[in-house]
């Protein structure tokens, strides 16, 4: 088994950096892992002609088109070649055009890449596979071209799911999962391809996997989300520290397997939590993390755990209900960050009402089981 | 192109009257003369495994006529289209039919309303041609109530229950299976229907068309597979992505006919002819050779991957409704001054469709809740935050 690097975060001690905006930071980390390592490898639909969202840019012209090619339309026959591919030791970084048409490759990335490696006593693995796809709502196109099918791939032990938030997270992170020895499946908020501007080191660097990072800190509530809705929840932070509320902001990057500890140490000092996603409430990722966090520190959590999202099905005409009203658009934070203040205005309202109701909770868990209270008493 | 003289020099003077009555008339009727006329296909069918049938189609003047008029009906439809997306009355996601006209008309002329058809998103057209309407066509595009799908499905999701037009689907190659459940509910109920399922040159490459073509021929499903080879598939020429791009001999013990999609007679005849042997012997494959003038959707300029000669030369040598036009000429069923006529009259009437759905009222904001389980599931249904949106499934 050839080794592989592990991740290192340099981005401290860069050497020049440049405004770039999302999609020219992943053309920037494809081009780095195609020039580090002959054995890497480019393909999907379209991607040597720079892929619909221009990830792949300039990578045939310079790495030539055995290295960066084009596949047919068929999402099962791309990532089960991925497979056999990262197999060989290579690593293949497969696109899939829209996470939307990651489902015909479903079966190929929950039976054949996560379990390859248990399967077969550890002779075998796919661990050199990247599946990039674009994911979450633009404004528009939303029964194909919207959606957020991250939670899907949570409940899969064997992958990694990884989402950055902006360019710098979107080249470091890209690259620790192009060199993890795991299979990742790596989606890129397509809404900040363009949108998000930041300046991003030049020289080839990884920031850690499964390590949540305090975007910025506060002592009310803890906020956690994912990829293009940290900056909803960002300016959320900001409007409630108008209002006197001071919210800790967490961007989980990876959410298998998640950095619980983060998490749970920012929600012990806050005692609310408040989980946002693009993708439906139910079986979402936000359930996972509110209930994880419920059993470690039930006693802590002095209020309700909410999920803030999109709408719980959408599709097509929302866009017209965007321009409308506006009322629904998940990525407009004129309309999300007023929801998310007024569920923290209301959180520190009834206050009063949930720790009496917190109380009455607890008297009856320590009835039904005394072990387990003891236990979450712990870690108070 | 071969032709069967029939007109004479007394109807082309008879016909140099007529705009006089004409301008009486606000819609010039289309002639209702179907005396028979033989016409040639413009290049023999090629053959898999059976037998092509005879380049000779009969057709008649209220025929060409009607394919003449249906077809500049079509094309100015998604010429509007295009333009009402650009001024962002459409949104989303949008892929117009224009340049393969033919395919749905010709198609429609074969079969009956009980045949089913089933395609993927490029679905106006084919929605027409089963005898939907402008108003509805719009209205959809433009997320109104008075679109076929009540707003709901946008471009790609165009159905239509009472003709059996089994509609729209986003995802590549994912109709072709279905098409194949209809075709065995038609074949268990014995009504002698079939159905068609329209698929692109690209989505001939999805495991699913091998899928559905195994299955359709293991219990001789009356299952038309019609393959719409414009020979992209988004930026991907054909031969990029098939090692075979004979898409009618991709079905191997599957019989196969390629026919010129760019001419409706071929189409019909094509389509005819596959009915028949499907209801008799089980699947066939008909790949249509047509083109795409516009560029795959909406953000595709269409002249990144191919020249712009190539477009131009398929517009002036293969033109479905030029081809056409040149046969009424032709046989003189018309003049020229009368088919400008028509074609000024479907400006018109897509003119005043669009300015009627642009009436139609958005959806109600509560109509995000409804059809996602079946009528009376009592099931709360809710949004941002549980608490502003929120809805009882009806
Ligand atoms: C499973 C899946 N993968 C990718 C796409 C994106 N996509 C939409 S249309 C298209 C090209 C299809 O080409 P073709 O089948 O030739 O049909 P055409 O557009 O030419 O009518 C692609 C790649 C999709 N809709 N579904
Ligand atoms: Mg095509």
């Amino acid at each position: 088994m050839r080794p592989f690097s592990t991740a290192t975060c340099d981005i401290e001690n860069q050497q020049s950096a440049k405004s770039i905006n999302l999609y020219s930071a992943i053309n920037q980390a494809l081009h780095i892992a195609l020039e580090t390592d002959p054995r890497t490898f480019v393909f999907g639909e379209d991607v040597s002609f720079g892929g619909v969202f221009r990830c792949t840019t300039g990578l045939a012209d310079r790495f030539g088109k055995s290295r960066v090619f084009n596949t047919p339309l068929c999402e099962q026959g791309i990532v089960g070649f991925g497979i056999g591919l990262a197999a060989m030791g290579n690593r293949a970084i497969a696109e899939i055009q829209f996470a939307d048409y990651i489902f015909p490759a479903f079966d190929q990335i929950v039976n054949e890449a996560a379990k390859f490696r248990y399967r077969s006593g550890n002779q075998f693995n796919c661990g050199g596979l990247t599946i990039r796809a674009p994911y979450g709502a633009v404004g528009h196109g939303g029964h194909y071209h919207s959606q957020s099918p991250e939670a899907f791939f949570c409940h899969v032990p064997g992958i990694k799911v990884v989402i950055p938030r902006s360019p710098q997270q979107a080249k470091g992170l890209l690259l620790s999962c192009i060199r993890d020895p795991n299979p990742v499946v790596f989606f890129e908020p397509k809404w900040l391809y363009r949108l998000a501007v930041e300046e991003v080191p030049e020289h080839d660097y990884m920031l850690p996997l499964s390590k949540a990072e305090v975007i910025r800190e506060g002592s009310d509530i803890t906020l956690v989300g994912w990829g293009a809705q940290l900056s909803i929840m960002e300016q959320a932070c900001i409007d409630a520290e108008k209002d006197g509320i001071s919210c800790e902001l967490i961007d989980l990057k990876t959410l298998i397997p998640w950095d619980k500890e983060t998490v749970e140490a920012s929600v012990r000092k806050t005692g609310r939590l408040l989980v946002s996603h693009e993708a439906p409430v139910t079986g979402g990722f936000g359930a996972e993390i509110s209930a994880s966090i419920v059993e470690r520190c039930f006693l802590r959590v002095s209020n309700f755990i909410y999920f803030v999202l999109l709408i719980e099905y959408y599709r097509e005409p929302i866009q017209f209900f965007f321009i409308e009203s506006q009322a629904f658009h998940c990525t407009n934070n004129l309309i999300l960050a007023p929801i998310i203040l007024n569920i923290l205005a209301s959180t520190l309202k009834t206050q009063k009402e949930e720790n009496e109701k917190n109380k009455k909770v607890q008297t009856m868990l320590t009835c039904l089981c005394g072990d387990k209270r003891m236990h979450a008493a712990e870690w108070n | 192109m071969a032709l069967s003289h029939l007109a004479t020099s007394s109807s082309r003077s008879a016909a140099l009257l007529r705009p006089l009555s004409s301008s009486i008339y606000l819609r010039r009727p289309i002639s209702t003369d179907t005396t028979p006329i033989t016409v040639e296909t413009s290049v023999p069918f090629t053959s898999h495994q059976c037998e092509a049938p005879s380049r000779s189609v009969e057709t008649n003047p209220k025929e060409l006529l009607t394919f003449f008029r249906d077809m500049a009906l079509m094309r100015r439809m998604e010429i509007a289209a295009d333009s009402l997306y650009k001024a962002k009355l459409i949104r989303g996601f949008c892929h117009l039919y224009d340049g393969q006209e033919a395919v749905a008309v010709g198609m429609e002329a074969a079969i009956t309303k009980k045949d089913c058809i089933i395609t993927a998103y490029r679905d106006h057209c084919t929605f027409v041609g089963r005898g939907g309407t402008l108003l509805e066509v719009f209205s959809e595009l433009m997320g109104r109530q008075a679109g076929c799908s009540r707003g709901k499905g946008g471009s790609m999701h165009f159905y239509k229950k009472d003709s059996n037009f089994y509609g729209g689907h986003g995802i590549v190659g994912a109709q072709v299976p279905l098409g194949c459940g209809l075709a065995f509910a038609q074949k268990y109920s014995k009504d002698e229907n079939v159905t068609f399922a329209l698929y692109g040159d690209g989505a001939a490459n999805q495991g699913q068309l091998f899928e559905a073509l195994n299955i359709s021929a293991l219990w001789d499903l009356p299952a038309i597979l019609v393959c719409e080879n414009n020979h992209y598939g988004m930026g991907t020429a054909e031969w990029r992505a098939a090692k075979s791009p004979a898409y009618y001999k991709r079905g191997d013990y599957v019989p196969g006919l390629k026919v010129d999609g760019m001419d409706a007679l071929a189409v019909k005849q094509a389509c005819k002819f596959a009915k028949e042997h499907a209801l008799k012997n089980g699947p066939i494959i008909l790949e249509m050779d047509t083109y795409r003038y516009h560029g795959h959707s909406m953000s595709d300029p269409g002249s990144t991957y191919r020249t712009r000669d190539e477009i131009s030369g398929v517009r002036q040598e293969r033109d479905p409704i030029e081809r056409i036009r040149k046969l009424v000429l032709s046989h003189d069923l018309a003049t020229e001054k009368e088919l400008k006529d028509i074609e000024k009259e479907v400006r018109k009437e897509v003119d005043d469709a669009i300015a009627q759905a642009k009436e139609s009222p958005m959806p109600e904001p509560s109509e995000l809740f409804t059809n996602v389980f079946v009528k009376g599931l009592g099931v709360e249904s809710f949004g941002a935050d549980r608490k502003e949106v929120r809805a009882t499934l009806p």
